[in-house]
């Protein structure tokens, strides 16, 4: 009889801290990933600031070779920042570094770059996937975007004024909205495109959310942020 | 098990208390920063990626190679 009512009390005792460790968990997900992610951002985002300013004075010289339109973009490590994606539409003053890479750890510091795609402004396909959910969601409201709307790429010298066209929801396995020319295999790009990629629904993750644009401007730093950004103060 | 653990913790009831908070506090950080990371990758919630690999973890693919997804 005891040993049945010690059985009894344990299993009891088991499941409260099962559904202990289960909320726990929910506020992991929910409020300490964020919070983990915006400190990670943060200073991914503040050490490029310092990097670009640190490289800055040398590139100064006088602009007598002027560079073709597009200047030789710095180089890319994996696992860094190497830009800064501003999408005004999701927030006033929306800015989240774009990192090499989109593993887990990459994700957690910002937007993702697919390594596999082209550099910002370069002819091609410039795909990043950011999160919808947790991990400092910078993608949360990526279905409020709107067919017209700029996605600004800030590099070190330029900025990359990418104009949004269309959005679909596909499978998780669908890897060819990342080609040169998305969802078309063995077309050889002609113009700089951009696709953006997340999580879809926002909970469940079984499909995903992509949006597509092409480039409409480009600028150099030095010039002032592109029109774009210039309503939102930047 | 609750009631096995408060009997062999040593000293009075305040000393008592004090380590079992202590003991409740490393198992919480053991979750956070060991089990629920290592857990989050397994689960659907942060995949935002294109991959054909099958897997959940992200994995990029090949450029200029077709598709096999149609």
């Amino acid at each position: 009889m005891h040993g049945l009512r010690t059985a009894i009390r344990g299993t009891g005792e088991g499941m409260i801290t099962l559904g202990l460790v289960l909320l726990l968990f929910c506020v992991y997900q929910l409020v300490w990933t964020n919070v983990e992610a915006n400190a990670a951002t943060a200073a991914t985002g503040d050490d490029l600031r310092e990097a670009w300013v640190a490289t800055s004075p040398e590139p100064a010289p006088a602009p007598a070779p002027a560079p073709a339109s597009a200047p030789a973009p710095a180089p890319v490590t994996p696992s860094n920042a190497f830009a800064f994606i501003h999408i005004p539409r999701l927030a006033p003053g929306f800015v989240k570094p774009v990192v090499e890479g989109v593993t887990p750890a990459d994700l957690a510091k910002g937007v993702g770059h697919y390594p596999t795609s082209v550099m910002p402004g370069v002819v091609g396909n410039f795909a990043v996937a950011g999160h919808r959910a947790t991990n400092g969601e910078p993608f949360r409201e990526l279905d409020k975007l709107r067919a017209g709307d700029a996605v600004v790429i800030e590099t070190a010298d330029t900025w990359y004024t990418y104009t949004m066209s269309r959005s679909e929801i596909v499978k998780p396995t669908q890897t060819d909205v990342l080609l040169p020319v998305p969802r078309s295999p063995g077309v050889s790009a002609t113009e700089p495109l951009i696709t953006l990629t997340t999580c879809n629904p926002r909970w469940a993750s079984t499909e995903r959310l992509i949006w597509y644009g092409a480039l409409s401007g480009t600028q150099p730093k030095t010039a002032g942020p592109p029109p774009a950004l210039a309503g939102a103060g930047a | 098990m609750y009631g096995w653990i408060w009997r062999h913790l040593p000293g009075p009831t305040p000393v008592r208390l004090l380590i079992a908070l202590v003991l409740i506090a490393g198992i919480v950080l053991l979750l956070f920063t060991v089990v629920f990371p290592w857990l989050e990758p397994l689960l659907p919630f942060t995949d935002v990626t294109v991959d054909d690999s099958g897997s959940l973890t992200s994995v990029t693919v090949p450029t200029g190679s077709p598709t096999p997804f149609p």
